[in-house]
Formats: structure tokens, C-alpha cells, sequence
């Protein structure tokens, strides 16, 4: 316990997720004696690398990096600590009855690709890709500053709207109508004014649900389609990819870096409550009945666990709770994580084509997807669930034995509780075997190959991660919940009700995904309130 | 080794047609993809083949352009709807340079519509519109097909040009006036002619059946020999094509199709082609907008240049002062011309700095053995096209 920061630090960052790191990294950079306090035994949160079989490596729930801020991997010196994001390339959609869309990047190979299906598609696709891109260009400098309050008068925030506002307006006349149509139609409507063929419309749908309760007929929904885009407008090459060494990589290099800097993390270290005096935050208090004090607490748990059980209701606001009460967050993915003795074979696929190397679908219809997401309505898992497939393990030689593979399996949907009571080790490997099932029916020889499987429902990953319901955005990202809106009207800027209680978890804007933005922005509004200049 | 066979996940370019023929003359390996087709890039050395083209006669594999039909009842209205020009006025057996914009009044694209029949057209354009074109189609009776494979295409341009296609047995082809096409043959294949091209000179375009496209080769080869009929890549084309003044696409502009960036939209009118747009036509897509900027004047124009020295200026920005203060735009294209003998540019250009005789200054890096040197060149705005021979619209054109 030499280090300062382990014995007297002046702020503790509850959780030690990738949002939690990268605030205290920046908190560390401008000389705040940081503290970590992580109740698993290890750090990362949900981008966590893991062996719980032989010698493989499973990055068991984040599993690609799209959307980690290049400013941040570059500020907090993330590849000197061993960072290395690895790309991949396009990924495909099977079809039942055979037959596949695949993605490729060269754009002659995908328009031909595209083509196949429909010749008028595959120059849609430049208008979709044009689009796409024109709303990221407008959100992206977005992501890396505090939403402002548009009730407040302060010169900070008016100065923030007008930066907003001239954004809007430098859109022109025709895209600013775009935006808002883009910000609160669904993904099915939205594909609909490019696509005709099924196929290609199913396969671009599947990133508007990845991790939100909202089926791609659900207005909103196109917007979580270009969530997952963002990571692509830096025009930087190795945007999409994974983490070598898988996601853990990325929070072990936060950690280097945290470290380094002279912040500590303490692992094994559960907050019972955070505590607080005269309606200031002055510490935490460990289930191990230790209190921590420290000038500065900043949560990195999400709002509802941050003040539904954790902060003493008597010093909050009831308008603020409720608020919180009212915020979504629902469980709607689970995931499976396989140890493969080799690589399955799909027969939809042709056999010398890259696309095995990239994410993987068995959803051809949006109205397949719609209906898995009707289950989830009724509150049991999908029974032709929609998946998220990799297999890393044939670009990132760390992560098996050579000729053994790993599979990462996201799923919607799946619900946190299910209408017939609660989640049972019969259900949960009832839910495997449908995904497995299903999986199957594309490829012949995938069951023979399986090794060890890991199921992970909602309910574990609340548990065994903290996400509530396990959701991986920590709360919807639709409109109501964006921007100065989340995660609650008048506390959009990482401060809460309570003095010196910060919020800087994906519940905050920017919102969820491996990014980073919230946890970056919610060390600058610390630094700033504590009259310190953040270095860059 | 490039089986025709290959996947596209393996092999993504096409090969034209006269694909076997340009390997055996390439003697470079420099290829360039063009719409989803592989081209020659240069075949022996840019200057040689642009003097072909100033001097004798050139092939050039046209095969990539963009080929729509479009027919039906409805035809004439939808294409007079779509383009800017009055397309009623097109007979059949003509050509038309034509633009066509989006309800902003931004260029989409240029290209050249062919009256096939009285409902029967073709458009022939760099990049693919079909998702565009669809679009436009709501409400006609038009049926719109990419018929680019079906069709292998030729550009014969050159001074002796006209005596090569004689030679080869198209008979009649010297009767051919600037933007007319016809059907002819030579050797029992069929073949359309148009008196149309990209290099400013006299030259043709040849339209045929793929399976027609090496025999005719072969034959062009032979019947040309005599006068140093040679292939060209597209570096030569480009540098024929600044010296005409033509605009290419994703250089000159970008189609509105395409941008991302704000302000990065052109409109015909700032790209110097208000001759091509008519007001006195019926509704046309980006009318209102382009009559809005026709009465308070486009805030940019594409201009010839004239610069100082005899090096390049490519993407050079462009300042209304010596001492670089003021930017007031930039180069698109740029060349030493080896006719003219002058140091040549396209040059986008804010108002007012773009009239005729104005001087601007071009920020020039020269990289000499390694060293980079920076030279403000003087440079003036000057008439375009920088070279239009008589020859060009001679009809009946000269043997030589």
C-alpha cells in the first residue's frame, strides 16, 4: 500500500469497466490521486478476456471494437500497453435453404456481391453508405462533448446549444430534415427507401437491435443502426476489428496506463453505498464493511444501480428517482462463448470466400427478426433467435490452439425474466441448445465440434457483470434516452443531484458500445469543477 | 491464371472484351480499375500515345462506360425530365452531351444520350445511375435496363482517324457530322458509329456486340498499321481530354450522388455548362434551383488556367495574392500541355476572381531529386477549350 492513491486518493471510480478506466485514467493524467474499486476479481467490466476451458481465450461478453475513440487509445498511450486492435473484414448473412449475402470490403467484389440479389441494391448501396455516413459525420463531434442543458441559461451550456444548433444548421436545409426522420424512424422503414431485395435489407438491419429491446420495426431503431456505424468515420484504417489478445486487451491496457499514471484499482472490492454528508458524496462504504473517503466519487455503474441501490434514497430528489426508476434498461441479448475443436463448415457459404472471417448471420428476413423479437414481447427467448457470430480465432492467433477455434455468439433476443418464472440452469441450457439448433441448421458439422460452451442469459451478465437486466448499453439509446436526456432530463452532464457525485458509465451520453466517450467526458466535467485542466 | 471462372470475392475487376488483345500490346503491367472494370492505365508511354492521339489514330477500350436503355411510350418525357437540356429537340441518329441534377440543382453526372428510336434512348455515363434513374421513373411508362456488358465500345480518335474507319469498310462513316451516329458494318459485323469522344479531335466511338469486339480489332489494327493506329491507356485520354476542356468525374466534380461534406455539391452552372441547361423546356429535376442561381450568379466557376513555368500545378490551392492572404480556390486538373505548349489547368475558382484575364497566384510544390521547393505561380484565366482543331468538325473529314 505504497501508493497514495490505494490510501488517501481524492476520488474513487466505482467499477473498473472501460468507461471507469478511461475517466480515471484522464483523472490520473492531470495529478488526481484516483482510486478504482472493482467488486469482480478481475478488472474490465464487460470487456473482459477470459479461459474458463483449456487454453482458450474467450472474450465473453464485448467481443469486437468498433467504436474504442481513437483520441482516447492515442491520449491515454493505450497501444505502449500492449493495444492492438486487429481488423476484420465484412461479414454475411445465410439463407435459409441455402444461398448468402456476404460483405466485402473491395467495392467492386461487394457491388457484384450485392448485385447477385439485385442489380439496383448494389448501387443503392453507395446512396445508403452516403447517408449513413452524413448523419455519423454530424453526431460524431458530438460524442466527445457534454450534452448541453437546453433549460439552463449558464454561457457553458448556451455556447454548447449554439455548437449544436450550428451543427444542425451546417447540415443544410435537406439533410436536417434527413436527421430527424433518422433520429425516430425504425430500420426497417429506413432500409426500405434503398433496398427491395429481403436479404440485403435483413443483413444491414441486424446492427439496429444488437443490444437494445427494440425490434427493427421499432421506431428508434434506425438510429442504434448508426450507433454501431460511428466507429467507422475516422477514416482511420483498423476501425473495425478485434482486440488482440481479445477485449480484456483493452481494459488491461487501461489499467498499464491507469497505473502508470499513479492511479490504483483495488479488485474484490464490492460497494456496499456510496456516502454521503450534508448531500456531498465523501466516500464509499465496501460490503466488507470498510469505508473508503475521498473528496470525489464517480460511478461507473450504471444510473439505476448507481441510485436505486446504492446511494441512501433520503438525499435524493424523488422527481430524480423516479426519473431514474422510468429510464430503460432491458435485458435483450445473451450470448454463448464455444470452444471448437476446428472450423465448422457452412454450407451457404462458398468454401473459399473470406466472409467466414467475419460476423456471421442466420436472420434473412426483417420479419424473422421482428418475430424474434415478438417472443422476447411475450417473455421467453427467441426460438429462431437472431445471432451475432465471430470466430476471432482465425485472424487473432492468441486466443486457442493452433487448429482449435473460438466462436463468440451474440443473441437476441432474450429476456431478463421470462413470463414463466425465473431463469433456472434447465432454462438457461434450454436457450443454449436453441442457439446451438440453430446454428446447426447452417452448418452440419458445428455440434460435433463443440468443445465447451459458455451460456450467458440477461440474468448473468446483471449478475455476474452488474449491467441491470444485462443490458449492454446500460439503458436504450433512443431518442428519449439520448443526448441532454440521458440518462435523465437537468443531469445529462455527469453530475447527479448529489455534490460531488459524478456519473461516467455508458448510461450517459454518448451511450454504450466500447467507446469510451462517456468515461472521457465525465473526467473533464470532474476536472473542470475541480478547477483543474485536463491534459490532453 | 485470371480464369474467367474466379469468384468476385477473389477476382472483383471484369475483364473487357478486348481485354486478351490489351495484355499482348501492354507493356507496362499498369492497370486501373474503371467501373468495376479492369483498363490499361498505359500501355507503352504516355507520350507516345498522346501524340497517336494528336497525330494518327487510337483505340481506347470503352467498354466500362455505363450503358442504360431506355424505352417505352414514355421515354422522350422521362429523359427530358431528367436531363437539362430539351431532349424533344434530339432526333433520332443524334447524340447529345447532356448533365443531369438532383432538385437542389446539383450535378449528378454527365454523359451522352443517344436517340435510338422515337421511344427508344440510350445514355452512356462514367458512373452507375440505375438507382437514380429508377427513382426518376415514378409516373412513366419507361422501362430502364444497365445494358453495359452487352455492349463492347471503342473510341477511334485521331487526325486520320476517319481514313482508318474507311479503310476498315464503314462505309459512309466520313458522312457522319460531329454528334450523329449510324449503323454501319465492317466484315459482315455490325457495327454503330458515332461521331463522338472525349480527346477534342477528330474521332469516333464504336458500338458493337462483344463477340464482334476482337475480330474488329484485329481488323482496326490492320487497317490502321499504315498509319500508326496504336492502343491507349487512360493517362494519355486524360491528357487530351484537360487539353479539350472536358470534365472528369470524381476530378472536376463530385457527384451529388456522393458527397458527404457540406458545400462539396456543383452545380452546372458553376462547372461552365449553362449552355447545356435550357429554361424554356418543360419541368426539369433541379430547375427551380438552377433559375434561382442563373439570376444571383454562382458563387464558384470551372475555369482554364494559364499558369507560369512549365510544371504542373496539380491540387494546387489558389490565392488572389502573391504573399498566399487570401485563398480563393483550386486546381482540379492540371498538365503541361505538349501541344500548346502551354502550362495548363482546370481551376475551380470563387466569384469575382474568376472572369476572363484575372490573375491568381498557384501554390505550387515541386519536388526536385527529393527537395521540395514552393513557387507562387502567376497564373490566368483563360479561354477553354486550350486546343479545338478545325479538324474536329470537318465533315468530310481530311485522310490526315
Amino acid at each position: 500500500m505504497s501508493n497514495p492513491s490505494l490510501r488517501q486518493p481524492d476520488a474513487i471510480v466505482i467499477g473498473a469497466g472501460h468507461n471507469g478506466l478511461v475517466a480515471a485514467c484522464y483523472l490520473a493524467r492531470a495529478g488526481v490521486k484516483v482510486l478504482v474499486v472493482e467488486r469482480s476479481d478481475i478488472v474490465g467490466g464487460a470487456a473482459v478476456s477470459r479461459k474458463l476451458y483449456q487454453d482458450f481465450t474467450y472474450s465473453n461478453c464485448s467481443y469486437v471494437c468498433s467504436l474504442l475513440r481513437p483520441e482516447i487509445m492515442r491520449t491515454l498511450e493505450l497501444p505502449r500497453y500492449g493495444l492492438q486492435i486487429i481488423p476484420y473484414e465484412g461479414g454475411c448473412t445465410m439463407m435459409r435453404g441455402g444461398g448468402h449475402l456476404a460483405l466485402y470490403d473491395n467495392h467492386d467484389a461487394l457491388r457484384r456481391e450485392i448485385a447477385r440479389h439485385s442489380k439496383r441494391d448494389a448501387e443503392a448501396y453507395d446512396r445508403y453508405s452516403r447517408d449513413v455516413m452524413r448523419q455519423c459525420k454530424f453526431i460524431k463531434p458530438l460524442l466527445m462533448r457534454e450534452p448541453p442543458d437546453p433549460t439552463s441559461f449558464k454561457p457553458r451550456d448556451i455556447q454548447e446549444l449554439l455548437y449544436l444548433g450550428q451543427r444542425l444548421h451546417g447540415l443544410g436545409e435537406e439533410r436536417m430534415y434527413d436527421t430527424l426522420r433518422f433520429w425516430t424512424m425504425s430500420a426497417a422503414d429506413f432500409l426500405d427507401e434503398y433496398f427491395e431485395s429481403e436479404i440485403v435489407k435483413a443483413h444491414f438491419a441486424g446492427t439496429s437491435i444488437i443490444g437494445t429491446a427494440l425490434g427493427p420495426r421499432s421506431p428508434g431503431s434506425a438510429y442504434v443502426l448508426l450507433h454501431h456505424y460511428m466507429g467507422d468515420i475516422d477514416e482511420t484504417v483498423g476501425a473495425w476489428g478485434f482486440a488482440r489478445g481479445g477485449m480484456g486487451a483493452i481494459t488491461q491496457a487501461l489499467s498499464q496506463s491507469l497505473e502508470a499514471s499513479g492511479g490504483s484499482i483495488r479488485v474484490d472490492s464490492p460497494v456496499e453505498r456510496i456516502l454521503v454528508k450534508n448531500g456531498q458524496a465523501v466516500g464509499v462504504a465496501l460490503a466488507s464493511g470498510e469505508e473508503i473517503q475521498a473528496k470525489t466519487v464517480i460511478s461507473n455503474m450504471d444510473v439505476k444501480r448507481t441510485f436505486l441501490n446504492t446511494v441512501d434514497p433520503e438525499h435524493l430528489p424523488s422527481d430524480f428517482l423516479t426519473a431514474v426508476k422510468r429510464f430503460k434498461i432491458r435485458g435483450s441479448s445473451g450470448k454463448l462463448n464455444i470452444a471448437l475443436d476446428g472450423l465448422p463448415t457452412f454450407p451457404a457459404i462458398p468454401k473459399d470466400s473470406p466472409t467466414i472471417r467475419g460476423d456471421l448471420h442466420i436472420t434473412d428476413t426483417v420479419e424473422m427478426m421482428e418475430r424474434a423479437y415478438d417472443d422476447w414481447k411475450e417473455g421467453r427467448w427467441s426460438q429462431a433467435p437472431y445471432v451475432d457470430m465471430l470466430i476471432p480465432s482465425q485472424i487473432d492467433p492468441t486466443m486457442t490452439p493452433d487448429g482449435k477455434h473460438y466462436m463468440s455468439v451474440f443473441v437476441q433476443y432474450c429476456p431478463y425474466e421470462l413470463a414463466d418464472g425465473p431463469w433456472t440452469d434447465e432454462k438457461r441450457q434450454a436457450f443454449g441448445n436453441t442457439v446451438i439448433d440453430a446454428i446447426a441448421n447452417q452448418s452440419p458439422d458445428f455440434k460435433s465440434l463443440i468443445l465447451h460452451t459458455e451460456i450467458r442469459t440477461p440474468w448473468d451478465i446483471e449478475r455476474e457483470v452488474g449491467l441491470t437486466e444485462g443490458n449492454i448499453f446500460q439503458g436504450e439509446l433512443t431518442m428519449d434516452q439520448l443526448l441532454f436526456n440521458r440518462p435523465v432530463p437537468g443531469y445529462a452532464q455527469y453530475a447527479t443531484p448529489i455534490k460531488n457525485l459524478y456519473m461516467s458509465g455508458s448510461s450517459t451520453h454518448p451511450g454504450g458500445g466500447v467507446m469510451g466517450a462517456p468515461g472521457a467526458n465525465a473526467a473533464r466535467r470532474v476536472l473542470r469543477d475541480l478547477g483543474i485542466e485536463a491534459k490532453a | 491464371m485470371n480464369t474467367p471462372l474466379a469468384p468476385h470475392y477473389k477476382k472483383p475487376l471484369w475483364e473487357t472484351p478486348f481485354a486478351e488483345r490489351a495484355r499482348a500490346l501492354q507493356q507496362r503491367d499498369s492497370y486501373v480499375p474503371w467501373a468495376g472494370y479492369s483498363t490499361v492505365d498505359v500501355f507503352t508511354t504516355v507520350e507516345q500515345e498522346y501524340f497517336a492521339i494528336r497525330n494518327a489514330t487510337t483505340l481506347f477500350d470503352l467498354t466500362p462506360m455505363v450503358k442504360y436503355r431506355i424505352a417505352g411510350p414514355d421515354a422522350e418525357r422521362y429523359v427530358n425530365r431528367l436531363v437539362t437540356r430539351d431532349i424533344r429537340k434530339l432526333k433520332v441518329g443524334r447524340v447529345s452531351y447532356v448533365v443531369w441534377c438532383n432538385d437542389a440543382g446539383h450535378l449528378i453526372d454527365d454523359g451522352t444520350v443517344f436517340r435510338i428510336a422515337e421511344h427508344d434512348f440510350r445514355i452512356c455515363t462514367a458512373e452507375r445511375q440505375l438507382d437514380w434513374f429508377m427513382d426518376s421513373a415514378i409516373g412513366f411508362k419507361v422501362e430502364i435496363e444497365e445494358v453495359t456488358s452487352e455492349i463492347a465500345a471503342l473510341a477511334v480518335q485521331g487526325p486520320t482517324s476517319c481514313f482508318v474507319l474507311k479503310r476498315l469498310g464503314l462505309e459512309g462513316v466520313e458522312q457522319l457530322k460531329p454528334f450523329e451516329w449510324r449503323n454501319l458494318s465492317a466484315a459482315g459485323r455490325p457495327v454503330m458509329v458515332s461521331r463522338t469522344g472525349f480527346t477534342g479531335d477528330l474521332g469516333y466511338e464504336l458500338w458493337m456486340r462483344p463477340e464482334h469486339a476482337l475480330g474488329l480489332w484485329d481488323d482496326l489494327m490492320d487497317a490502321g498499321q499504315s498509319r500508326g493506329i496504336r492502343p491507349i491507356g487512360s493517362q494519355a485520354l486524360n491528357m487530351a481530354r484537360i487539353e479539350a476542356g472536358f470534365l472528369m468525374p470524381n476530378v472536376d466534380f463530385i457527384s451529388a450522388e456522393h458527397t458527404i461534406r457540406l458545400n462539396r455539391d456543383r452545380s452546372p452552372l458553376e462547372l461552365g455548362l449553362e449552355w447545356l441547361i435550357d429554361f424554356d423546356k418543360p419541368h426539369f429535376n433541379g430547375r427551380r434551383a438552377l433559375l434561382e442561381e442563373n439570376r444571383v450568379g454562382p458563387k464558384r466557376r470551372l475555369v482554364g488556367l494559364d499558369v507560369a513555368g512549365n510544371k504542373p500545378a496539380h491540387g494546387a490551392l489558389l490565392y488572389s495574392d502573391e504573399a498566399g492572404l487570401k485563398e480563393v480556390g483550386h486546381v482540379t486538373s492540371a498538365m503541361w500541355s505538349p501541344t500548346c505548349k502551354r502550362n495548363i489547368a482546370l481551376a475551380m475558382i470563387n466569384t469575382p476572381h474568376e472572369g476572363l484575364g484575372s490573375t491568381v497566384w498557384a501554390d505550387v510544390y515541386l519536388n526536385r531529386e527529393l527537395m521540395w521547393e514552393r513557387r507562387m505561380l502567376r497564373s490566368q484565366v483563360v479561354e477553354r477549350p486550350f486546343f479545338a482543331p478545325a479538324r474536329r468538325r470537318a465533315t468530310p473529314p481530311n485522310d490526315r
